[in-house]
Order: C-alpha cells, then sequence, then structure tokens
C-alpha cells in the first residue's frame, strides 16, 4: 500500500510491476476463485525467474501448477488441490506424494477466515468448522479456544498477510480503484490483508467511470501499488462478460501435466517463447478468442441521483 | 428404456430434496440432481454454490464449481468468506451435497488422502468447502460410488466430518448441522440409525443385499424390510439428457469427460 493518499498513476508494464514488488522468498497470493485468476503475472514471474516462493490460493489450479513445475514454489497453502472440473493437480499431486513440496493446509472457510483476519488487522479470528476433521492433527496453526462469552470451544486460525497479492480484474482506473463483478472470491480480502498489492486489468478507463458506480468498487485505488492493462491477463480462466474459461486447455493440461518433457516444452513455449501478455494472445489466435467470447447481457443502470 | 447407473443416482438425488429449500450444490451430479429437482419436483428450491452464488440458475452444464453461467441471471453473488460464514455457518442451509473418495459406517468422508497424510500413496485434493457443508448443513447426501475401495471400514483421513464415532459423538463435538441423511450408490440407498450407523434401506431395480454387503468394508446393517427404488422416469431421463447434460458429461453415457 502506498502510504500517502497522493493522486498519481500507478500504470506500468507487467515486467516492471514483477520486477519491482515481487522478490525470491516471498509469501504472495494470486487471488481468484475459478474466475480471473492472474495468469498473466504468473507466467511472468516465471519468465524473470523467481523463486522459494510461498503460494497461497484456496485452489492453486493451474497457474500454482505451472509455477510449482517451473520451479518458483518453496512452500503452497491451500485448502483444494484439483483442476476444477477435470481432476487431480497433477504437478502439486506428484511433488507432494514424493515429499517434494512443503503444504500448509485448511479448509476453504479456515484460508478464507485467515484473510479476512489479516484484511482487519486482527491476529487471528475464530470459526465453528474444521472441529470434528483431521486437519488440526497434522496443521498445528490450527487452534482452539474457549469464547469468553459463552465458555464454548471455537476453532481459531492465524491472519495472512502476504508480502504481495495479485488481483486480476474487469477494470480499474489509473490510481487502482477496482471495479470487479462476477463471482468475487477472495480478492477483496487478499487486497486489504496484502502488504503490496498489484492489479491487472481487461481495460483501464477513466476515474469517471469508477464515479458512475461505486458500489462496484471492490478495491480502493490507495491499497494498490501497480496497475497493469492486461487484456485476457486471466486466459485460460475466465472474466466475466469478456471471455470464457478456455475448458479445453484446462482439459489439455490433464494431459501436458503427467509428462514433466511436455510441460517443459509447453512452458518453452507459451511462457519463455513470448515476451510478454500481447504475443501470448497474439499466438493465441483470433479463432480461440473468438470462440471463447460470451454474448452481452447488461445490466440495467441503478440511479444513484445528483445532490447538489 | 435403459439408464446407467449415474442417471438412477441422479432421479434418486433429485426426488428425496424438499422443496422451498436452500440447497449447496456441487458440479457433476449435485449440480444435476439440483436442476433436475428444480424442473420437476421443486421450482421454489434457492440453488448456492460455493463460488459464492444464491439462486443460480444456469443455461448450460457447469463445468467447474465457479463457471459463469452461474452468475448471469443469478439472484445473488458474495465473497468467498461470506459464503462460508453467512450461509453455512449461519445455518441457512438445509441440504448439502457431497462426494468422495471413502466413506466410513459413521458417514465420514475423506477427499484428502490415500494412505498416511505425511507419506500419501494418492494424494486427493482436500476439503475446500466439503468439511464446512459436512458440519454446517442441516442435511447431507452424499453420492458415491458403492465398492470396497469407497466402502472402508476406516477412512484414511476424516476430512468432512459425518456422525464422527456415533450420532451422540457428534452431538459431544457440537457440530451445528444436522449431520449425513443419505447415501446414494450406483446400488442403492443407504440411511443412518439411531446410533448413527449407515443401514441399507434401498436397493436400485437388479441389485441384491447381498450385492451390496459384499461391496462394504464392514457388515453393513440391513433394514428389516429392504425397497426397490424406482428406476428413472421417462420424464426425467429425457430433462437429464436434453435440457441438463446433452453431451453426457457426467450422465455415463460418454466414455470420459475428457473425451
Amino acid at each position: 500500500m502506498q502510504n500517502d493518499c497522493e493522486k498519481k498513476s500507478k500504470v506500468m508494464d507487467l515486467y516492471t510491476a514483477v520486477k519491482k514488488f515481487i522478490h525470491n522468498g516471498d509469501t504472495i497470493y494470486l487471488a481468484g476463485f475459478t474466475h480471473l485468476i492472474p495468469f498473466g503475472v504468473a507466467h511472468e514471474i516465471i519468465r524473470q525467474g523467481i523463486k522459494d516462493l510461498i503460494l497461497c490460493r484456496a485452489t492453486p489450479d493451474l497457474i500454482y501448477d505451472q509455477m510449482i513445475f517451473a520451479g518458483c514454489a518453496r512452500k503452497i497453502i491451500f485448502s483444494w488441490s484439483g483442476n476444477p472440473g477435470v481432476g487431480m493437480l497433477q504437478g502439486f499431486r506428484k511433488r507432494v506424494e514424493e515429499g517434494k513440496l512443503e503444504i500448509e493446509e485448511y479448509t476453504h472457510f479456515g484460508l478464507a477466515t485467515r484473510l479476512l483476519a489479516g484484511a482487519h488487522g486482527m491476529s487471528f479470528y475464530p470459526l465453528k468448522s474444521i472441529r470434528g476433521s483431521d486437519l488440526p492433527l497434522y496443521n498445528h496453526y490450527i487452534k482452539t479456544i474457549n469464547c469468553p462469552y459463552t465458555g464454548e470451544e471455537v476453532t481459531v486460525v492465524p491472519a495472512l498477510n502476504p508480502d504481495v497479492g495479485v488481483i486480476h480484474a474487469q477494470r480499474a482506473d489509473q490510481e487502482g480503484n477496482v471495479h470487479l463483478w462476477g463471482i468475487m472470491g477472495e480478492q477483496q480480502e487478499v487486497a486489504f490483508a496484502s502488504k503490496k498489492l498489484i492489479v491487472t486489468v481487461e481495460e483501464i478507463v477513466d476515474e469517471s467511470v469508477i464515479r458512475s458506480d461505486p458500489n462496484r468498487t471492490l478495491i480502493p485505488g490507495f491499497l494498490v501499488d501497480a496497475v497493469v492493462e492486461l487484456p485476457w491477463g486471466a486466459h485460460p480462466s475466465y472474466a466475466q462478460g469478456y471471455y470464457d474459461r478456455d475448458n479445453a486447455f484446462y482439459i489439455k493440461w490433464d494431459e501436458i501435466s503427467r509428462d514433466e518433457e511436455q510441460v517443459r516444452q509447453w512452458l518453452g513455449e507459451w511462457v519463455f517463447g513470448v515476451a510478454n501478455r500481447q504475443e501470448y494472445i497474439q499466438k493465441l489466435g483470433a479463432e480461440n478468442i473468438l470462440r471463447l467470447l460470451p454474448r452481452n447481457s447488461f445490466s440495467n443502470p441503478v440511479n444513484f441521483g445528483i445532490y447538489l | 428404456m435403459s439408464y446407467t447407473s449415474a442417471e438412477t443416482m441422479i432421479a434418486v438425488a433429485a426426488r428425496s430434496l424438499p422443496n422451498h429449500a436452500r440447497i449447496f450444490v456441487g458440479i457433476g451430479l449435485p449440480n444435476l440432481a439440483a436442476n433436475l429437482a428444480r424442473k420437476l419436483y421443486t421450482p421454489d428450491n434457492i440453488l448456492i454454490y460455493e463460488a459464492g452464488v444464491i439462486g443460480a440458475e444456469p443455461l448450460r452444464l457447469p463445468i467447474s464449481i465457479g463457471d459463469p453461467c452461474l452468475v448471469t441471471g443469478s439472484l445473488a453473488v458474495c465473497s468467498f468468506h461470506n459464503i462460508f460464514a453467512n450461509y453455512l455457518q449461519r445455518g441457512l442451509i438445509d441440504v448439502g451435497f457431497l462426494g468422495g473418495a471413502q466413506i466410513d459406517r459413521y458417514g465420514n468422508i475423506n477427499t484428502t488422502v490415500v494412505g498416511d497424510y505425511r507419506n500419501p500413496k494418492v494424494r486427493l485434493g482436500g476439503s475446500g468447502g466439503g468439511c464446512e457443508i459436512a458440519i454446517f448443513a442441516k442435511k447431507i447426501i452424499t453420492i458415491i460410488p458403492h465398492d470396497l475401495r469407497h466402502f472402508p471400514a476406516k477412512v484414511d483421513f476424516i476430512t468432512s466430518p459425518g456422525f464422527v464415532g456415533g450420532r451422540q459423538n457428534r452431538t459431544a463435538l457440537k457440530l451445528p448441522g444436522g449431520g449425513p441423511e443419505k447415501v446414494i450408490t450406483n446400488l442403492g440407498v443407504l440411511e443412518f440409525d439411531a446410533d448413527g450407523e449407515m443401514i441399507l434401506t434401498h436397493v436400485h431395480p437388479g441389485v441384491t443385499v447381498e450385492k451390496v454387503r459384499e461391496n462394504t468394508g464392514w457388515d453393513l446393517n440391513v433394514a428389516s424390510e429392504v425397497k426397490e427404488t424406482d428406476p428413472p422416469t421417462p420424464e426425467e431421463l429425457r430433462v437429464m439428457r436434453e435440457e441438463l447434460d446433452p453431451d453426457g458429461v457426467y450422465l455415463g453415457r460418454r466414455k470420459s469427460k475428457t473425451a
């Protein structure tokens, strides 16, 4: 977060944003629950060879599988590891089965609660879940306390405050006031919990567009350190209203990720073989892009009124 | 008319849903069962998805738990934390669906690991929201294949607690939801007795009690009168095949969902 509220553009290119804010050994959270997953940033992290990262995400998804294969990860903090709708997350799974990847595991609610505590400036938060499951036997950060009012035993989890949070959204202005719609996931909690925040967007819009619909602003610009315009920055995941999930790729990854050599080739072609996201999109090609475009469905405008 | 075991499980699950209820739905068979019920039996149900979508009315088959088709035209969208805190922990969910790699006699479910947690034979997905659904929903319906691998005497890991060591054990742990209600398999339907132990109540047409017992990893309790489930009706099959899953992704009507 910027320390001052001075109005200024934080717009920069992807290379600069990653170079400036993400370093070896950082704890990072690339947000987005199946929606708006910041693949563009992940690929730039891989290209820059950043290592020893503690990667936090409720669902590691293909994005962390690719980073694990590329050697970026020291540890994964997560709550469900799979290729959503397809099957297992092969790279993650293989390394965990071989004892080569450290994990710290929660339930979805447990991890979401860690983020909320971090976002709220609390050191821990309680929840009534996890009790009765075997998770606390293997994750000693999950503890219990007695409610000081009722005496009831509740589960507690510690705050999660990533060094860097990364969010992809539909649009933001140059200062980083973010409009995000569709599945909201944990993006707002990540924004408030993280020490630094990178925002990539489908489009940078004028401040007046943000001000025309303030209820849609999930993240205020003063939390944001970098704004990068990155169309299709969430592909092969999706951006509500912009493009659909490229499910064919999610299925293809299941096959690629079973074979280290195929992964090396894929990374060579689609990550190291392109200089930036623009080249990735060009490589993706018009046919693929057209295939993923949805038809329009606009909301009814609301009237905020003008009060003089 | 011929039908697959997936179609039977979906039809049986759909018929077991109450109307005017809030249903927490997962991708695959639960989604098909909840939407089949919404079209034929329980039009007033509100379908709630883990990604934070309330009142979804998807126009296509959702291919992931966060599919954009769930959002467009839904009643509300909330954050990841809110879906667990405001909806599940608050006690607003009437029925939750679960699946898994293993289930034991008390309805405890493992979706985490086969073998030892620290030295896994197969590392599975983990809880996701499964543990929360198991703890907070008023009723749990589990849909799971029926064989010795899925029905061991003891699960390798309790991801989502059922009755834990029995109904009193769950009560002592003060888990707010009602716990397991029904287990629907490709062989039949199982419910839970006064002690919280699974009991076979129904077999599907053509399945014997003996076959169910042979495919269960413990000495299975059997109801004094085991009924036969009604097979999927032509109307149920039509809705499933023509409206909900025309490509047969989950209906077992093509070789694999990645084909």
